[in-house]
């Protein structure tokens, strides 16, 4: 995942005073780990070297670590999240399928985020209506019953919704201009 | 000097340094135990392997023989009908994500799953349980030496020695049936800080790390 304009700073600066809170014996390594994904919502490469380099362990013990326990996301939380349940229920009505439409249309892997930032995909294992199975959350909504014609519905909404916000903004500039010409 | 002691192994009488582990004093007596993930220097054995049970008189199951101190009169059995069972089982496991195909590999003749095999009269192959290997890219990036994952029973060995060796650049990354061998941010070992000292290919029991011809 590329970083953007500026993060490489904050990222920096958040290991480090994560650092400066929990020490660096081996034993915090875990509490550090979450202490840098709290601030940065993430565990971005560059925050794990320097966290290695930090503790004096080697690089990929950090990944080991934050491969192996579930709480730990390498890959950023994109502007929306979406959440597919792969719980009993929603497995059984099919989940699978609907997880595959998702990483179709976005073009990245379960537990990935699309190079814009826009969406990331994550796995549940149960959201709580299994009555309702296949369920997606989508930020704080839930989608129920979801096929993927809807699978392309969601995603559609948020493309026009980023059209229309693009609009507005178009109009809201152009009417300033005029406004600064007219004045 | 640790006390010397008495233990017996399969009716052979053995003597050996107290505290010392049973797989290492057997396999030092010529007693031959499977065994995959034993490393003779590591204080905590991992034992994950589940290769080594032997049955000891005295303990109600089958222990792994690579974590016991031997102490004073004990009384070791290497084959029998627990032991066989759990062992049979524990190789068949490891086979269902194992490549096989052993005329095709390059460590056709000198694998430990080959000798394994031979020594328990086991089969290579699935009898009982069905395959879950996925298939894998093999690693050539380094050019002299290959990694195939889809080879790799997950015994630790090369990344005991890479940490011997160097400051680590392999370990054992997810879990679970997602668990294998690889670097930070898994990139190609060319990649990463690899010095090409050769010692994981040493220690590779399996043709999973393998000199390329």
């Amino acid at each position: 995942m590329e970083l953007m304009e500026g993060e490489l700073e904050k990222i920096t600066a958040e290991v480090e005073q994560v650092i400066k809170d929990q020490g660096t014996e081996r034993e915090r390594l875990i509490p550090i780990l979450q202490g840098v994904q709290e601030k940065l919502g993430y565990l971005p490469k560059e925050a794990m070297k320097k966290v290695a380099e930090a503790v004096e362990v080697s690089e990929v013990e950090i990944y080991e670590i934050a491969t192996f326990y579930n709480q730990f996301r390498l890959n950023p939380p994109g502007k929306h999240q979406i959440k597919v349940c792969m719980g009993t229920a929603c497995h059984m009505t099919g989940g699978n399928i609907i997880m595959e439409s998702f990483e179709r249309r976005l073009d990245i892997k379960e537990g990935e985020t699309t190079p814009d930032r826009e969406f990331s995909l994550e796995r549940v294992a149960c959201v709580g209506c299994c009555a309702l199975a296949p369920v997606v959350v989508v930020d704080e909504n839930v989608e129920a019953k979801v096929r993927p014609t809807r699978v392309d519905g969601i995603l559609l909404g948020f493309d026009m919704e980023k059209k229309a916000a693009e609009k507005e903004m178009q109009k809201a500039a152009s009417e300033q201009k005029t406004q600064e010409e007219e004045g | 000097m640790a006390n010397s002691v008495t233990i017996t192994i399969d009716g052979k009488q053995i003597s050996a340094a107290e505290g010392d582990k049973l797989l290492w004093v057997a396999l030092e007596n010529g007693i031959y135990i499977p065994h995959l993930c034993g490393i003779k220097e590591k204080e905590k054995p991992d034992a994950s392997c589940r290769l080594c049970f032997v049955e000891v008189e005295g303990m109600a199951n089958p222990v792994t023989s690579c974590t016991l101190p031997v102490t004073d009169g004990m009384v070791v059995k290497t084959r029998t009908e627990r032991v066989d069972r759990l062992i049979a089982t524990g190789f068949e496991l490891l086979l269902t994500n194992h490549r096989l195909g052993c005329a095709k590999c390059a460590k056709n003749g000198s694998c430990q799953l080959q000798k394994i095999a031979k020594e328990r009269g086991l089969k290579l192959r699935l009898t009982r349980l069905r395959s879950v290997l996925k298939e894998m890219q093999t690693d050539d990036s380094l050019g002299s030496v290959a990694f195939d994952p889809s080879r790799c029973v997950l015994c630790g060995q090369c990344v005991w020695a890479d940490r011997k060796e160097n400051k680590g650049n392999i370990g054992f990354i997810r879990r679970g049936i997602s668990r294998k061998v690889s670097t930070f941010g898994e990139v190609p070992l060319a990649e990463s800080g690899c010095t090409r000292c050769g010692k994981c290919v040493e220690v590779c029991p399996v043709g999973a790390l393998v000199k390329n011809s």
